[in-house]
């Protein structure tokens, strides 16, 4: 036991190799960093003893790299790492360059807590950009709280939350459901829902807003239905969907059980191309596993496709197959993912300073022109201000947009009338 | 192998003191002198768990009653600890927010409007903590009263424990207003006013829970060397026999699977108290498997060396999953395999073949000219063939 | 439950969970039988058996991957020779590991439990590393798609008949395998009597790497079509293990009769359930009711008679 002291202050020999290695090819093109670093000392811009030096500023990523999260969060990990690979390229953050620790959340969340506390208290990072689930954030949300860290959360998530450590850079819950239930009303002229979905936090909150909103524009919910995580026998659920014939399928199953879903969807006659179904659990990723002719004609409500039309998003993925391969695909989260590491540095640069405090005070109106997404905006309650969008999945396992808002949607983690 | 679990000669029961008072030393004073604030809470957390190992050493290897469940037990305690915390961190004042306030987070968040009835006496630590113990352990003599009355056992114990491991996990995490669901019961504060989250606090439960384990497994002694755990040793070996010679082989069972419960219920509270959270990770199949690995490899024998099996599993998963994630799964796999086909007494059988002799014969030595050596790990009870038959 | 629906309704709800209840008889059937076989007959506890299944279902993907991209032609098919595939890779594994590991466990059960949970552990990051972590779908062929309407509300879906087949068959097979040939014999005298069989001049080592191979290629084959109705992962055989288990001892361990009866009960059960109450308390009660029932008959359902 007694070597286990020793480990915590070192890196394994092998990690820190690699470390380097990713460190030296931007240093190549670095810019005259000196002068940065001189004129803000480190003292001045980090008076909480948090792992910054003249030259580097350690981070930390934690996410699930083994277990059943790892198909959702590698992503996540992968579109951070582009995006901290290249704020290093550019100078870094304040002239100094980020390092990177990468904890294995392990898709256990106790193991989430105890990794985030070793990047807090040992490894004193800067920022944390990780987590996946709703659990693995409950999991770490009062570490980061008793130690002062700062989480950047990629997911889109039920809202009901509000940290000073916490940016969420994905869409809280009624950002993602309210236009998307208002586009399939008027476009489908949908008069009756049926809700399905996992039986957790995520579809349930997520289910109530949108029953509340669809029974408030005096439509019906014919159904709702919760299935356990792994769940893969639908028939019975399906057999509902047939005697109850909603307009609107609207789904919320996540994992490996969406493979189940609509594979037994089509296998009982049930034509997306007719049936309107929408989901707000299945992006590229999961397109993938299902496998596109199984959900082609499904609608989906995020706030980023990987086939969105715009510069950034181009330049955006055009790098991540470049460092990742050509066979990599994109969703929202991996977008939102993207934006963490860049929000942080736009407001390390907006504070001066890599103080915690200061951060969480700084973020609110932080603006990200170069988004893949568009543009983004810091709300004061820490999440962003985006656009909600609509896609048609294609057999191609890409989705084509079909709708998107006109303005900015305003995050409301906590809606009045919904709760 | 009876004639080592019999307390009759005078130099195993010392032999025995100094392997736990060499095991109170490493926990009390080697390890928190060692290890920063950081690891030793995290060492303090794997100790939780020993305290499910010493269980399945009498349940499963004195008495030879594998259950394949004991994260039941292990989660139940716990979050009838999580419960007591989660109500006093849920005060009127902190959760003004909410529309239900004074009421846990989650339920508000699943539209309860009210505390359901058996949250109510969870309001007082005596109950819960009585209710640590208790709930487990009846759980326990129920399943056990079931089962073994009716002479079920060994293989078919072991699926059906599992089962049970099964649908108590689905239970937790499809009520999820009653019970916080798939995230658990989290974000615990204080107990009775005392902040469990600071660095001292930690501190503190570690020595406590140190003192529990060393307390437990002095009990997990005591159980032993009585005319019980030879009873336990006898059935094991020949049930039939026992039961002729006039026993009611499942009172003892019964016993036994109750007192194993009430042990890992202990650690779950105690583990819920230094995490500061409850998830039905810990309830399920794959937890519950892991336990009875963290006795295999101390030897399925052995108390003093679940412990220190506990220890070396945890210490090499943290290591391993901290710097070759994916090789993780592989270690353990290997870790099931070869403590089953190599080395079927673990730690315990390892050190009994090929260090026990050279330790006694420098503790003879050392007797006439010095005090006796503090290097060895001694686990007292190791016996010679494998009993798992 | 029954308020809000009307009789017709009701009857076609029947009909059509019925039906459900029968597609996953099908899947509990597949995979319990080459358990039943490895336990029943060998005593074997093989928490492994999820991952055979999953490796059969992995073989069909490849197949299905490599005939779309060399052999379109042949497409409607592939299904076919991927699942004597599946039954080929699967068995072979479950020789090896019968010849590297269970041989020296067959007097101590429950550390055939542990051994064979670590050896699960393995696979399933092997499978990780190969196929990565995410699940793959398998494309299938035109003809298994859709589905066929009885009446107006109750409709059949093909693949669940084709599933339903295949497991008949399957069933058939293993029955003239185990109670009509000659191997079969010599199987079940090695189970009631090791050695006496040895006596009689049995091979009882060959038998007993035969029969597990046996036991997990049918795993394989239950992989092969478990990717027609679900996904296939690294970790989705863990899911089944469970269940598969209780299918086993609810029937009584020893009767390959009593496994196919306790997989019909328990699928019906859940599946009417599920209807009217939720996936979760479906679940918890079907597995309630089994254990009370094997509390009360612990042997369970059928008991092979033999004289010990």
């Amino acid at each position: 036991m007694s070597s286990d002291k020793t480990s915590g202050g070192l890196r394994s020999p092998f990690r820190r190799k690699l470390l380097l290695g990713m460190a030296a090819l931007p240093a190549l093109t670095l810019l005259p960093r000196g002068a940065i670093a001189q004129a803000l000392a480190t003292d001045a811009v980090n008076t909480t003893k948090l792992a910054v030096t003249d030259s580097t500023v350690k981070v930390g990523i934690l996410h699930s790299t083994t277990g059943t999260m790892a198909i959702s969060e590698t992503g996540s990990v992968q579109a951070e790492k582009l995006a901290i690979a290249q704020i290093n390229e550019m100078g870094g953050v304040l002239g100094r360059k980020i390092e990177v620790i990468q904890e294995d959340g392990a898709s256990d969340w106790p193991t989430f807590a105890e990794k985030a506390r070793k990047l807090l208290v040992e490894d004193k990072v800067a920022a944390v950009f990780g987590c996946w689930t709703s659990a693995s954030r409950k999991a770490v949300l009062p570490v980061f709280e008793q130690y002062n860290g700062m989480l950047y959360y990629p997911t889109f998530y039920e809202g009901l939350e509000q940290s000073k450590n916490v940016i969420y850079t994905g869409q809280e819950a009624t950002q993602q459901i309210l236009a998307g239930l208002d586009w399939v009303s008027k476009e489908k002229s949908a008069k009756s829902f049926f809700l399905i979905g996992s039986d957790y936090i995520w579809p349930r909150t997520s289910n109530k807003i949108a029953r509340k909103h669809i029974e408030k524009n005096g439509q019906k919910v014919v159904g709702e239905e919760y299935f356990p995580l792994g769940h893969t026998q639908f028939n019975s659920v399906i057999n509902k969907i047939k005697l109850t014939k909603p307009d609107v399928i609207y789904a919320s199953v996540v994992g490996g059980s969406n493979v189940a879903f609509y594979k037994q969807l089509k296998a009982a006659g049930i034509n997306l191309e007719k049936q309107t179904l929408m989901t707000i659990s299945v992006t590229e990723d999961e397109l993938l596993g299902i496998g596109g002719e199984n959900i082609a004609g499904a609608y989906a409500c995020m706030k980023y496709f990987q086939s969105l039309k715009n510069p950034n998003n181009e330049k955006f993925v055009a790098a991540f197959k470049k460092m990742w391969g050509g066979e990599s695909v994109i969703g929202d989260v991996t977008q939102a993912g993207y934006l963490g590491p860049w929000l942080w540095k736009l407001t390390v640069e907006k504070a001066q300073s890599f103080d915690i405090d200061k951060i969480a005070v700084a973020s609110e109106g932080i603006e990200f022109k170069e988004a893949p997404e568009g543009y983004v905006r810091v709300h004061a309650n820490h999440h962003l201000w985006s656009k909600t969008r609509v896609g048609r999945a294609r057999m191609d396992g890409q989705f084509d947009m079909v709708y998107e808002t006109a303005d900015l949607i305003e995050p409301d983690p906590f809606p009045k009338g919904y709760q | 192998m009876k004639q080592a679990i019999q307390s009759g000669s005078p130099f195993r029961v010392t032999g025995e003191m100094a392997g736990v008072l060499l095991l109170a030393l490493f926990i009390v004073v080697v390890l928190p002198l060692g290890l920063d604030t950081f690891r030793l809470n995290m060492v303090g957390k794997y100790l939780t768990y020993a305290f499910v190992a010493l269980g399945l050493v009498l349940c499963w290897g004195s008495a030879g009653i594998l259950s394949l469940g004991q994260g039941i037990f292990f989660g139940l305690g716990g979050y009838c600890m999580a419960m007591f915390l989660k109500l006093e961190a849920s005060s009127p004042e902190a959760t003004k927010i909410q529309s239900t306030p004074g009421i846990p987070d989650f339920m508000d968040w699943n539209q309860l409007t009210a505390l359901p009835w058996f949250w109510e006496p969870f309001h007082s630590l005596t109950f819960s903590v009585v209710a640590v113990v208790a709930v487990p352990a009846l759980l326990a003599f129920v399943v056990g009263l079931a089962m073994f009355k009716r002479r079920v056992g060994g293989v078919y114990f072991a699926i059906i424990t599992q089962a049970f491991a099964a649908i108590l996990t689905i239970l937790i995490v499809g009520q999820q207003g009653y019970t916080g669901g798939i995230n658990g019961i989290t974000d615990l504060r204080t107990l009775k006013g005392w902040d469990i989250r600071t660095d001292e606090a930690k501190l503190v439960l570690y020595f406590v829970n140190a003192a529990l384990l060393i307390g437990c497994i002095l009990l997990c002694l005591y159980v032993r060397h009585s005319k019980l755990g030879r009873i336990l040793v006898a059935l094991r070996d020949k049930e039939d026999r026992v039961r002729f010679s006039g026993y009611d082989v499942a009172n003892f069972k019964i016993f036994v699977f109750c007192f194993a419960a009430a042990l890992s219920a202990v650690g779950g509270a105690m583990f819920t108290l230094q995490v500061g959270f409850m998830s039905p990770s810990f309830v399920g199949i794959v937890p519950s498997i892991e336990m009875v690995i963290y006795c295999a490899v101390g030897g399925r024998l052995s108390l003093l060396g679940a412990v220190y099996g506990t220890l070396l599993v945890n210490w090499a998963k943290t290591l391993l999953s901290e710097s070759f994630p994916e090789l993780w799964l592989f270690a353990m796999g290997a870790l099931f395999i070869g403590v089953v086909m190599v080395f079927p007494n673990g730690l315990a059988g390892l050190y009994q073949q090929y260090l026990a002799p050279h330790v006694k014969r420098a503790l003879s030595r050392g007797r006439t000219i010095a005090p006796a050596p503090a290097s060895a790990t001694t686990s007292a009870i190791v016996p010679p063939h494998t009993a798992a038959d | 439950m029954f308020e809000g629906y009307s009789l017709a309704e009701l009857g076609s709800i029947f009909a059509m969970q019925g039906f459900a209840g029968l597609i996953l008889f099908s899947v509990f059937v597949l995979m319990a039988l080459g358990l039943a076989i490895i336990f029943g007959q060998m005593g074997v506890i093989n928490m492994a058996h999820g991952e055979f299944m999953i490796l059969g279902a992995y073989v069909t993907y490849l197949c299905s991957t490599l005939v779309s991209q060399h052999a379109p032609a042949l497409f409607p098919v592939y299904f076919f020779v991927a699942m004597i595939l599946a039954f080929i890779a699967s068995g072979l594994l479950g020789m090896l590991v019968e010849w590297g590991m269970i041989r020296f466990l067959y007097k101590r059960p429950l550390d055939t439990l542990l051994a064979t949970w670590g050896l699960s552990l393995i696979l399933q990051q092997i499978f990780r590393s190969v196929f990565g972590a995410r699940e793959v779908g398998v494309v299938l062929p035109d003809w298994l798609m859709g589905s066929v309407a009885v009446t107006d509300t109750i409709e059949v879906p093909i693949n669940g008949l084709f599933v339903m087949a295949l497991t008949m068959a399957i069933t058939v097979v293993i029955y003239v395998v185990m109670f009509r040939s000659r191997w079969g014999q010599g199987v079940r005298a090695v189970m009631q009597n090791r050695t006496m069989a040895g006596a009689v001049g049995i091979n009882t080592e060959k038998v007993d790497r035969y029969t597990f191979g046996l036991g997990c290629g049918i795993a394989g084959v239950a992989g092969s079509a478990f990717t027609m109705v679900g996904s296939t992962g690294p970790t989705s055989g863990q899911l089944y293990i469970v269940d598969t288990f209780l299918v086993v001892v609810f029937g009584g361990a020893q009767s390959l009769l009593g496994t196919i009866a306790s997989a019909f009960a328990i699928s019906q059960a859940q599946s009417t359930m599920e209807f009217f109450l939720s996936g979760s308390t479906a679940k918890v009660l079907t597995l309630l009711t089994v254990i009370v029932i094997l509390m009360l008959r612990p042997q369970g359902l059928f008991v092979l008679k033999v004289r010990r």
